[in-house]
């Protein structure tokens, strides 16, 4: 991969990661993770580890965002803190 | 395609028919990818685990373009229960077998002594029999999962 490229999504993984915590929204944190998720899964790619990268697109991006949002729609997507 | 119609006319809130015709159509696909993914892991990227996500992501994504029911329908709760324990009872079972006919756990080179094929065949049909089973079993907890999650547990009304 291009090194401005890695850059770039490293710096991507950053922002989401911290704007997972941040945000206020339930749901948005929810959709954010899964954008993570699938930003790391690229990075794993990119190092060559393609078996995780598989693993992280399925469950990561797939599975868990779906599963968190099942959950939210059980409680309420405002957090209170 | 007229059954979607009526079944669209006769519930037209929350009713999507684009999504559902799209869900229809992919579904197949993505149970033939995760069957490709399970018998393709020993040579390449991919595997049990994986592959039985994939698997478990089509009857999730079934249950949710269209409800809980449809779901329940294609896979019953009783099958999917069945389908888990056999995936763990391969796994196990496969290894025990290597055991008992004097390898260690999950040496499947002992399996030669059952049915000769040599031992190198044996590694990589053991391998592929133990994927199986992970597979069946990561599927169907996956399953499970979404349908607890979303239902309450009374498996009555999904998302």
């Amino acid at each position: 991969m291009i090194w401005q490229l890695d850059q770039f999504v490293l710096l991507l993984v950053v922002v989401c990661a911290v704007a997972v915590i941040t945000v206020r929204d339930l749901l948005s944190a929810a959709v954010i993770f899964g954008v993570y998720s699938f930003l790391m899964c690229l990075l794993w790619a990119k190092m060559g580890a393609v078996d995780v990268a598989f693993t992280e697109a399925t469950v990561g991006a797939g599975i868990s965002t779906v599963l968190f949002i099942a959950a939210i729609f059980r409680t309420t997507r405002r957090s209170k803190d | 395609m007229k059954q979607l119609q009526e079944q669209v006319a006769r519930n037209p809130e929350g009713d999507n028919l684009i999504i559902r015709t799209a869900v229809r159509l992919l579904v197949p696909f993505i149970q033939l990818y995760g069957l490709y993914v399970i018998v393709h892991g020993h040579y390449s990227p991919g595997g049990g685990f994986q592959g039985g996500v994939v698997l478990g992501a089509s009857f999730i994504l079934l249950a949710l373009a269209y409800d809980l029911k449809t779901s329940l329908r294609f896979m019953s709760e009783r099958v999917n229960n069945l389908l888990s324990n056999l995936g763990a009872l391969i796994f196990i079972g496969i290894a025990l077998l290597c055991a008992l006919l004097g390898g260690l756990f999950l040496d499947y080179a002992a399996l030669e002594r059952l049915i000769p094929l040599g031992a190198e065949e044996w590694h990589s049909l053991g391998i592929f029999l133990v994927e199986l089973g992970v597979g069946l079993a990561v599927m169907s907890i996956m399953v499970s999962l979404f349908w607890d999650l979303a239902s309450g547990g009374d498996m009555e009304e999904g998302l």
